[in-house]
Protein backbone atom coordinates (compact mmCIF):
# COMPACT_ATOMS: atom_id res chain seq x y z
CA UNK A 1 0.00 0.00 0.00
CA UNK A 2 1.19 3.28 -1.06
CA UNK A 3 2.40 5.74 2.11
CA UNK A 4 -0.60 8.06 3.34
CA UNK A 5 -0.58 11.53 0.86
CA UNK A 6 -1.49 14.21 3.34
CA UNK A 7 -1.73 16.55 0.57
CA UNK A 8 -5.12 15.44 0.18
CA UNK A 9 -6.84 15.84 3.08
CA UNK A 10 -10.71 17.15 3.95
CA UNK A 11 -10.46 18.73 7.40
CA UNK A 12 -14.21 18.61 7.43
CA UNK A 13 -14.22 14.64 7.18
CA UNK A 14 -13.75 14.20 11.03
CA UNK A 15 -16.52 16.56 11.46
CA UNK A 16 -18.91 14.72 9.00
CA UNK A 17 -18.12 11.56 10.60
CA UNK A 18 -18.61 12.68 14.14
CA UNK A 19 -22.16 13.63 13.18
CA UNK A 20 -23.63 10.20 12.30
CA UNK A 21 -24.44 7.52 13.48
CA UNK A 22 -21.08 5.02 14.20
CA UNK A 23 -19.01 7.86 13.97
CA UNK A 24 -19.89 9.43 17.04
CA UNK A 25 -16.84 8.39 19.36
CA UNK A 26 -14.13 7.97 16.87
CA UNK A 27 -12.02 10.45 18.06
CA UNK A 28 -11.50 8.99 21.29
CA UNK A 29 -9.34 6.73 19.35
CA UNK A 30 -5.96 6.32 20.96
CA UNK A 31 -3.97 4.58 19.09
CA UNK A 32 -3.40 1.73 21.14
CA UNK A 33 -3.84 -1.14 18.39
CA UNK A 34 -5.61 -3.17 20.15
CA UNK A 35 -8.80 -3.34 17.41
CA UNK A 36 -5.73 -4.56 14.62
CA UNK A 37 -4.90 -7.16 16.88
CA UNK A 38 -7.92 -8.63 17.35
CA UNK A 39 -8.77 -8.58 14.08
CA UNK A 40 -9.37 -12.02 12.76
CA UNK A 41 -9.21 -10.25 9.08
CA UNK A 42 -5.99 -8.53 9.22
CA UNK A 43 -4.33 -11.85 10.79
CA UNK A 44 -5.11 -13.50 7.00
CA UNK A 45 -4.20 -10.12 5.20
CA UNK A 46 -3.02 -6.76 5.96
CA UNK A 47 -4.50 -4.89 3.35
CA UNK A 48 -7.48 -4.91 6.10
CA UNK A 49 -6.06 -2.61 9.75
CA UNK A 50 -8.90 -1.21 11.26
CA UNK A 51 -6.34 1.54 12.80
CA UNK A 52 -4.96 2.64 9.84
CA UNK A 53 -8.18 3.01 8.52
CA UNK A 54 -9.29 5.15 11.24
CA UNK A 55 -6.30 7.36 11.70
CA UNK A 56 -6.57 7.93 7.69
CA UNK A 57 -10.30 9.11 8.33
CA UNK A 58 -9.59 11.02 11.12
CA UNK A 59 -6.67 12.65 9.21
CA UNK A 60 -9.07 13.57 6.61
CA UNK A 61 -7.99 11.19 3.90
CA UNK A 62 -12.05 10.80 3.05
CA UNK A 63 -11.27 9.98 -0.75
CA UNK A 64 -8.85 7.50 -0.68
CA UNK A 65 -10.79 5.83 2.44
CA UNK A 66 -14.12 5.62 0.36
CA UNK A 67 -12.80 4.84 -2.68
CA UNK A 68 -10.86 1.79 -0.75
CA UNK A 69 -11.09 -1.98 -1.31
CA UNK A 70 -10.26 -2.46 2.09
CA UNK A 71 -13.35 -1.11 4.51
CA UNK A 72 -15.01 -3.46 2.68
CA UNK A 73 -13.31 -6.46 4.23
CA UNK A 74 -14.67 -6.03 7.70
CA UNK A 75 -16.71 -8.94 8.27
CA UNK A 76 -18.56 -6.95 11.31
CA UNK A 77 -17.69 -9.46 13.74
CA UNK A 78 -17.37 -7.20 16.63
CA UNK A 79 -13.79 -8.37 18.11
CA UNK A 80 -12.39 -5.13 17.95
CA UNK A 81 -15.63 -3.21 19.12
CA UNK A 82 -15.79 -5.33 22.48
CA UNK A 83 -11.99 -4.52 23.02
CA UNK A 84 -11.76 -1.18 22.50
CA UNK A 85 -10.41 0.37 25.93
CA UNK A 86 -11.79 4.22 24.78
CA UNK A 87 -15.10 2.56 24.06
CA UNK A 88 -14.86 3.47 19.90
CA UNK A 89 -17.70 1.77 18.10
CA UNK A 90 -15.51 0.38 15.18
CA UNK A 91 -17.52 -2.13 14.16
CA UNK A 92 -20.15 0.38 13.52
CA UNK A 93 -17.83 3.20 12.37
CA UNK A 94 -16.80 0.61 9.15
CA UNK A 95 -20.19 0.08 8.53
CA UNK A 96 -20.34 4.19 8.48
CA UNK A 97 -17.73 4.67 6.11
CA UNK A 98 -19.36 1.60 3.66
CA UNK A 99 -22.21 3.25 3.78
CA UNK A 100 -20.89 6.75 2.84
CA UNK A 101 -18.82 4.73 0.22
CA UNK A 102 -21.95 3.83 -1.19
CA UNK A 103 -23.67 7.30 -1.32
CA UNK A 104 -20.54 8.24 -3.11
CA UNK A 105 -21.23 5.33 -5.82
CA UNK A 106 -18.75 2.95 -4.54
CA UNK A 107 -19.25 -0.61 -3.84
CA UNK A 108 -17.85 -3.97 -4.23
CA UNK A 109 -20.42 -5.87 -7.28
CA UNK A 110 -21.27 -8.65 -4.57
CA UNK A 111 -22.88 -6.25 -1.82
CA UNK A 112 -24.64 -4.20 -4.55
CA UNK A 113 -26.36 -7.65 -6.04
CA UNK A 114 -27.19 -8.34 -2.31
CA UNK A 115 -28.63 -5.23 -1.80
CA UNK A 116 -30.68 -5.34 -5.48
CA UNK A 117 -32.35 -8.96 -4.56
CA UNK A 118 -33.12 -7.94 -1.31
CA UNK A 119 -34.65 -4.55 -2.10
CA UNK A 120 -36.40 -6.39 -5.07
CA UNK A 121 -37.38 -9.78 -3.48
CA UNK A 122 -37.52 -9.27 0.09
CA UNK A 123 -34.59 -12.26 0.48
CA UNK A 124 -31.01 -12.62 0.27
CA UNK A 125 -32.06 -15.98 -1.14
CA UNK A 126 -35.16 -15.37 -3.11
CA UNK A 127 -37.70 -19.55 -2.50
CA UNK A 128 -38.56 -20.52 -5.62
CA UNK A 129 -41.31 -23.80 -6.42
CA UNK A 130 -38.19 -25.97 -6.59
CA UNK A 131 -37.08 -24.93 -3.06
CA UNK A 132 -41.03 -25.39 -2.02
CA UNK A 133 -40.68 -29.41 -3.02
CA UNK A 134 -37.67 -29.82 -1.57
CA UNK A 135 -39.30 -28.11 1.63
CA UNK A 136 -42.32 -30.31 1.47
CA UNK A 137 -40.62 -33.67 0.78
CA UNK A 138 -39.11 -33.26 4.48
CA UNK A 139 -42.56 -31.54 5.66
CA UNK A 140 -41.73 -28.06 5.91
CA UNK A 141 -44.08 -25.59 5.38
CA UNK A 142 -44.05 -23.42 2.47
CA UNK A 143 -42.61 -20.36 2.63
CA UNK A 144 -43.75 -17.10 0.07
CA UNK A 145 -42.04 -17.12 -3.50
CA UNK A 146 -43.20 -13.36 -4.05
CA UNK A 147 -43.05 -10.08 -1.81
CA UNK A 148 -44.91 -7.08 -1.93
CA UNK A 149 -44.36 -5.39 0.92
CA UNK A 150 -40.74 -4.23 -0.45
CA UNK A 151 -42.40 -2.21 -2.76
CA UNK A 152 -44.20 0.05 -0.75
CA UNK A 153 -41.04 -0.43 1.66
CA UNK A 154 -38.73 1.44 -0.63
CA UNK A 155 -40.34 3.15 -3.45
CA UNK A 156 -38.05 3.79 -5.98
CA UNK A 157 -37.09 6.93 -5.35
CA UNK A 158 -34.95 5.19 -2.64
CA UNK A 159 -32.53 4.15 -5.04
CA UNK B 1 -44.15 -21.50 25.29
CA UNK B 2 -45.04 -19.83 21.95
CA UNK B 3 -42.90 -17.41 19.93
CA UNK B 4 -43.09 -15.72 16.27
CA UNK B 5 -40.66 -18.33 14.19
CA UNK B 6 -37.76 -16.23 12.09
CA UNK B 7 -36.33 -17.96 9.65
CA UNK B 8 -34.63 -15.31 8.10
CA UNK B 9 -33.20 -16.26 4.39
CA UNK B 10 -30.43 -18.58 4.67
CA UNK B 11 -32.36 -21.64 6.39
CA UNK B 12 -35.21 -22.34 4.64
CA UNK B 13 -33.08 -21.94 1.24
CA UNK B 14 -30.00 -23.76 2.25
CA UNK B 15 -30.40 -25.04 6.20
CA UNK B 16 -33.31 -27.01 6.40
CA UNK B 17 -31.00 -29.27 8.51
CA UNK B 18 -31.15 -26.68 11.01
CA UNK B 19 -34.93 -26.12 10.58
CA UNK B 20 -35.96 -29.54 10.79
CA UNK B 21 -33.71 -30.55 14.00
CA UNK B 22 -34.81 -27.14 15.92
CA UNK B 23 -38.18 -27.93 14.85
CA UNK B 24 -38.11 -31.29 16.56
CA UNK B 25 -36.48 -30.05 19.93
CA UNK B 26 -38.68 -27.45 20.02
CA UNK B 27 -41.67 -29.96 19.62
CA UNK B 28 -40.58 -31.87 22.45
CA UNK B 29 -39.98 -29.53 25.10
CA UNK B 30 -43.47 -27.87 24.27
CA UNK B 31 -42.26 -24.55 22.57
CA UNK B 32 -44.59 -23.27 20.28
CA UNK B 33 -42.99 -22.07 17.21
CA UNK B 34 -45.27 -19.77 14.87
CA UNK B 35 -44.65 -19.84 11.68
CA UNK B 36 -45.29 -15.97 10.09
CA UNK B 37 -45.39 -15.99 6.07
CA UNK B 38 -44.99 -12.13 6.00
CA UNK B 39 -41.57 -12.32 7.36
CA UNK B 40 -39.15 -11.04 4.94
CA UNK B 41 -35.29 -10.62 5.29
CA UNK B 42 -33.84 -8.89 8.67
CA UNK B 43 -31.85 -6.45 7.11
CA UNK B 44 -28.53 -8.05 8.13
CA UNK B 45 -27.44 -8.20 4.97
CA UNK B 46 -27.72 -4.50 4.10
CA UNK B 47 -26.48 -2.91 6.88
CA UNK B 48 -22.89 -2.47 4.87
CA UNK B 49 -24.98 -0.84 1.85
CA UNK B 50 -27.42 1.02 3.45
CA UNK B 51 -28.04 1.18 7.19
CA UNK B 52 -31.28 2.87 7.10
CA UNK B 53 -32.98 0.39 4.66
CA UNK B 54 -31.75 -2.53 7.01
CA UNK B 55 -33.43 -0.45 10.31
CA UNK B 56 -36.55 -0.66 8.25
CA UNK B 57 -36.64 -4.37 7.46
CA UNK B 58 -36.16 -4.98 10.72
CA UNK B 59 -38.67 -2.94 11.88
CA UNK B 60 -41.30 -4.21 9.86
CA UNK B 61 -40.69 -7.47 10.73
CA UNK B 62 -40.97 -6.98 14.19
CA UNK B 63 -44.19 -5.32 13.58
CA UNK B 64 -45.68 -9.20 12.65
CA UNK B 65 -44.74 -10.40 15.97
CA UNK B 66 -46.26 -7.37 17.63
CA UNK B 67 -49.28 -7.88 15.47
CA UNK B 68 -49.31 -11.04 16.78
CA UNK B 69 -48.60 -10.28 20.32
CA UNK B 70 -45.15 -12.97 19.68
CA UNK B 71 -42.07 -12.29 21.05
CA UNK B 72 -39.46 -13.45 18.21
CA UNK B 73 -37.69 -16.91 18.60
CA UNK B 74 -34.42 -16.67 16.23
CA UNK B 75 -32.21 -19.66 15.05
CA UNK B 76 -29.63 -17.26 13.12
CA UNK B 77 -27.46 -15.10 14.65
CA UNK B 78 -27.04 -12.16 12.23
CA UNK B 79 -31.14 -11.76 12.63
CA UNK B 80 -30.50 -12.38 16.09
CA UNK B 81 -28.19 -9.02 16.12
CA UNK B 82 -30.01 -7.32 13.70
CA UNK B 83 -33.47 -7.47 15.43
CA UNK B 84 -32.36 -6.87 18.75
CA UNK B 85 -30.39 -3.85 17.36
CA UNK B 86 -33.65 -2.38 15.80
CA UNK B 87 -35.42 -3.50 18.94
CA UNK B 88 -33.53 -1.26 21.01
CA UNK B 89 -33.54 1.29 18.57
CA UNK B 90 -36.75 1.54 18.10
CA UNK B 91 -37.46 1.40 21.92
CA UNK B 92 -39.39 3.53 23.76
CA UNK B 93 -36.40 6.38 24.55
CA UNK B 94 -34.56 4.64 21.32
CA UNK B 95 -33.08 6.92 18.83
CA UNK B 96 -34.94 6.33 15.76
CA UNK B 97 -38.40 5.43 16.54
CA UNK B 98 -40.28 8.61 15.11
CA UNK B 99 -38.38 8.42 11.80
CA UNK B 100 -38.74 4.55 11.36
CA UNK B 101 -42.06 4.50 12.21
CA UNK B 102 -42.76 7.01 9.18
CA UNK B 103 -41.21 4.90 6.67
CA UNK B 104 -43.31 1.79 7.77
CA UNK B 105 -46.60 3.90 7.37
CA UNK B 106 -45.88 3.68 4.30
CA UNK B 107 -46.98 -0.09 4.72
CA UNK B 108 -50.00 0.93 7.14
CA UNK B 109 -47.54 -0.40 9.95
CA UNK B 110 -46.22 1.21 13.19
CA UNK B 111 -43.85 -0.24 15.74
CA UNK B 112 -44.68 0.17 19.86
CA UNK B 113 -42.21 -1.32 21.59
CA UNK B 114 -41.93 -4.49 23.38
CA UNK B 115 -40.96 -7.27 21.27
CA UNK B 116 -38.34 -9.47 22.88
CA UNK B 117 -35.83 -11.19 20.40
CA UNK B 118 -33.78 -14.03 21.48
CA UNK B 119 -31.79 -16.65 19.44
CA UNK B 120 -33.06 -20.05 20.02
CA UNK B 121 -30.12 -21.17 22.66
CA UNK B 122 -31.14 -18.87 24.68
CA UNK B 123 -34.80 -19.75 24.44
CA UNK B 124 -33.80 -23.09 25.32
CA UNK B 125 -31.53 -21.64 28.50
CA UNK B 126 -33.94 -19.11 29.63
CA UNK B 127 -37.11 -20.24 29.28
CA UNK B 128 -37.08 -24.09 29.49
CA UNK B 129 -34.13 -24.43 31.38
CA UNK B 130 -31.22 -26.86 31.97
CA UNK B 131 -33.27 -29.45 34.21
CA UNK B 132 -35.97 -29.95 32.01
CA UNK B 133 -33.92 -30.24 28.87
CA UNK B 134 -32.11 -32.94 30.71
CA UNK B 135 -35.70 -35.06 31.25
CA UNK B 136 -35.45 -35.61 27.64
CA UNK B 137 -32.63 -36.83 26.73
CA UNK B 138 -32.59 -40.67 26.69
CA UNK B 139 -28.81 -41.34 24.91
CA UNK B 140 -25.58 -40.71 26.02
CA UNK B 141 -22.92 -38.95 23.23
CA UNK B 142 -19.97 -39.37 25.87
CA UNK B 143 -17.84 -40.11 22.96
CA UNK B 144 -18.77 -37.52 21.27
CA UNK B 145 -15.62 -35.11 21.20
CA UNK B 146 -17.13 -31.83 19.33
CA UNK B 147 -15.12 -28.08 19.48
CA UNK B 148 -18.09 -25.37 20.04
CA UNK B 149 -18.44 -22.35 17.57
CA UNK B 150 -19.87 -19.66 19.26
CA UNK B 151 -19.69 -17.09 16.13
CA UNK B 152 -19.90 -13.26 16.23
CA UNK B 153 -23.53 -12.23 16.23
CA UNK B 154 -24.52 -14.87 18.63
CA UNK B 155 -22.93 -12.64 21.63
CA UNK B 156 -22.43 -9.40 20.02
CA UNK B 157 -22.58 -6.25 20.06
CA UNK B 158 -23.10 -7.28 23.92
CA UNK B 159 -24.61 -3.67 24.57
CA UNK B 160 -27.73 -4.83 23.06
CA UNK B 161 -27.84 -8.33 24.39
CA UNK B 162 -28.37 -7.66 28.19
CA UNK B 163 -25.56 -9.35 29.61
CA UNK B 164 -26.47 -13.07 27.94
CA UNK B 165 -23.48 -14.47 28.06
CA UNK B 166 -19.60 -13.57 28.07
CA UNK B 167 -17.99 -12.64 24.47
CA UNK B 168 -14.34 -13.23 26.37
CA UNK B 169 -14.97 -15.94 27.82
CA UNK B 170 -18.66 -18.10 26.48
CA UNK B 171 -20.84 -20.63 28.48
CA UNK B 172 -24.28 -20.73 26.79
CA UNK B 173 -23.58 -23.51 24.04
CA UNK B 174 -21.23 -25.69 25.90
CA UNK B 175 -23.58 -25.71 28.84
CA UNK B 176 -26.20 -27.28 26.49
CA UNK B 177 -23.70 -29.45 25.03
CA UNK B 178 -22.50 -30.88 27.89
CA UNK B 179 -25.75 -32.33 29.16
CA UNK B 180 -25.83 -34.32 26.09
CA UNK B 181 -22.68 -36.22 27.89
CA UNK B 182 -20.71 -35.03 24.51
CA UNK B 183 -17.11 -33.98 25.58
CA UNK B 184 -16.29 -30.10 24.72
CA UNK B 185 -13.07 -29.84 23.27
CA UNK B 186 -11.17 -26.28 23.98
CA UNK B 187 -9.09 -24.59 21.08
CA UNK B 188 -7.33 -21.94 20.13
CA UNK B 189 -8.96 -19.25 18.05
CA UNK B 190 -12.16 -20.00 19.91
CA UNK B 191 -13.45 -16.91 19.12
CA UNK B 192 -12.73 -16.24 15.64
CA UNK B 193 -15.04 -14.92 13.52
CA UNK B 194 -16.06 -17.76 10.20
CA UNK B 195 -15.34 -14.79 7.76
CA UNK B 196 -19.06 -15.49 6.05
CA UNK B 197 -19.98 -11.35 5.56
CA UNK B 198 -16.99 -11.11 3.52
CA UNK B 199 -17.75 -13.76 1.09
CA UNK B 200 -19.50 -11.37 -1.30
CA UNK B 201 -16.88 -9.47 -0.76
CA UNK B 202 -13.56 -10.83 -1.32
CA UNK B 203 -13.88 -15.37 -1.30
CA UNK B 204 -10.08 -15.98 -0.99
CA UNK B 205 -10.26 -13.90 2.39
CA UNK B 206 -13.44 -15.31 3.64
CA UNK B 207 -12.34 -18.61 3.11
CA UNK B 208 -8.92 -18.40 4.70
CA UNK B 209 -10.49 -17.04 7.52
CA UNK B 210 -12.94 -19.71 8.39
CA UNK B 211 -9.74 -22.18 7.22
CA UNK B 212 -8.02 -21.08 10.55
CA UNK B 213 -10.51 -22.28 12.73
CA UNK B 214 -10.65 -25.40 10.82
CA UNK B 215 -6.91 -25.97 11.31
CA UNK B 216 -7.18 -25.07 15.06
CA UNK B 217 -10.33 -27.80 15.81
CA UNK B 218 -8.88 -30.33 13.68
CA UNK B 219 -5.61 -29.94 16.09
CA UNK B 220 -7.26 -29.75 19.12
CA UNK B 221 -8.77 -33.81 18.26
CA UNK B 222 -12.45 -32.80 18.00
CA UNK B 223 -14.71 -34.99 15.82
CA UNK B 224 -16.94 -32.25 15.41
CA UNK B 225 -17.84 -28.66 15.27
CA UNK B 226 -20.81 -27.48 16.76
CA UNK B 227 -22.78 -24.13 15.51
CA UNK B 228 -26.07 -22.15 16.17
CA UNK B 229 -25.75 -19.83 12.61
CA UNK B 230 -26.74 -21.10 8.99
CA UNK B 231 -24.16 -18.80 7.17
CA UNK B 232 -21.91 -19.65 10.09
CA UNK B 233 -22.00 -23.44 8.48
CA UNK B 234 -22.46 -21.99 5.04
CA UNK B 235 -19.04 -21.56 5.64
CA UNK B 236 -17.30 -24.54 7.61
CA UNK B 237 -19.90 -27.17 6.18
CA UNK B 238 -20.52 -25.97 2.51
CA UNK B 239 -17.74 -24.46 1.93
CA UNK B 240 -15.33 -27.35 3.54
CA UNK B 241 -14.86 -28.88 0.11
CA UNK B 242 -13.14 -25.35 -1.44
CA UNK B 243 -11.41 -24.78 1.57
CA UNK B 244 -9.67 -28.33 1.18
CA UNK B 245 -8.63 -27.93 -2.63
CA UNK B 246 -7.75 -24.01 -2.30
CA UNK B 247 -5.44 -24.66 0.59
CA UNK B 248 -4.45 -28.00 -0.32
CA UNK B 249 -5.89 -29.48 3.64
CA UNK B 250 -7.63 -32.30 4.71
CA UNK B 251 -10.01 -31.94 7.58
CA UNK B 252 -13.53 -34.10 7.00
CA UNK B 253 -14.79 -32.71 9.51
CA UNK B 254 -18.64 -33.02 10.20
CA UNK B 255 -20.56 -29.66 11.38
CA UNK B 256 -23.68 -30.04 13.13
CA UNK B 257 -25.91 -27.91 14.86
CA UNK B 258 -26.67 -27.17 18.63
CA UNK B 259 -30.15 -28.35 17.69
CA UNK B 260 -28.90 -31.44 15.82
CA UNK B 261 -26.36 -32.68 18.66
CA UNK B 262 -29.82 -32.24 21.34
CA UNK B 263 -31.82 -34.05 18.94
CA UNK B 264 -29.40 -37.10 18.97
CA UNK B 265 -29.91 -36.97 22.51
CA UNK B 266 -33.62 -36.74 22.78
CA UNK B 267 -33.80 -40.57 19.90
CA UNK B 268 -34.44 -38.82 17.03
CA UNK B 269 -33.59 -40.29 14.03
CA UNK B 270 -30.87 -39.23 11.22
CA UNK B 271 -33.38 -37.81 8.65
CA UNK B 272 -35.50 -36.21 11.38
CA UNK B 273 -32.70 -34.51 12.18
CA UNK B 274 -31.92 -33.52 8.54
CA UNK B 275 -28.64 -35.65 9.16
CA UNK B 276 -28.96 -36.44 5.70
CA UNK B 277 -28.29 -32.99 4.43
CA UNK B 278 -24.98 -32.13 5.79
CA UNK B 279 -22.72 -31.63 3.41
CA UNK B 280 -20.04 -33.42 5.57
CA UNK B 281 -20.95 -36.81 6.18
CA UNK B 282 -22.27 -37.37 9.55
CA UNK B 283 -22.89 -41.11 9.32
CA UNK B 284 -19.94 -43.10 10.13
CA UNK B 285 -19.25 -40.80 13.02
CA UNK B 286 -23.10 -40.57 14.23
CA UNK B 287 -24.09 -44.02 13.80
CA UNK B 288 -23.58 -45.55 17.52
CA UNK B 289 -26.36 -43.08 18.52
CA UNK B 290 -28.72 -43.61 15.99
CA UNK B 291 -31.06 -46.66 15.58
Amino acid sequence: MDNINLDRVDSSFKKELASQPGGETISACFTCRTCTASCPITAVNDKFNPLRIIRMALYGLKEEVLTSDFIWLCSTCYACQERCPQGVSITEFMTLLKNLAVKEGNMPTGIRAQRDTIKGEGRIYPIDDFDNKKRAKVALPAIPTSCNVVEKLFPPVRN
Amino acid sequence: MKYAFFLGCTIPARSRNYELSARKVAEKLGIELIDVEEFICCGFPMKASDYKSAEIMGAYNLCLAQEKNLDICVLCSSCASQLTEVAHSLSEDGPDREQINDELSRAGLKYGGGVKVRHFARVLLEDIGVEKIKEHFIKDLSDLKTAIHYGCHYLKPSEIYDGFDDVENPKSIETLVALTGARVIDYPGKKRCCGGPVLPVDENVALSVAKEKLDDIVDAGADAMCLVCPFCSVMYDDNQKSIESEFGTDYNLPVLYLTQILGLAMGFGRKELGLNINVVKTKKLLSKYLD
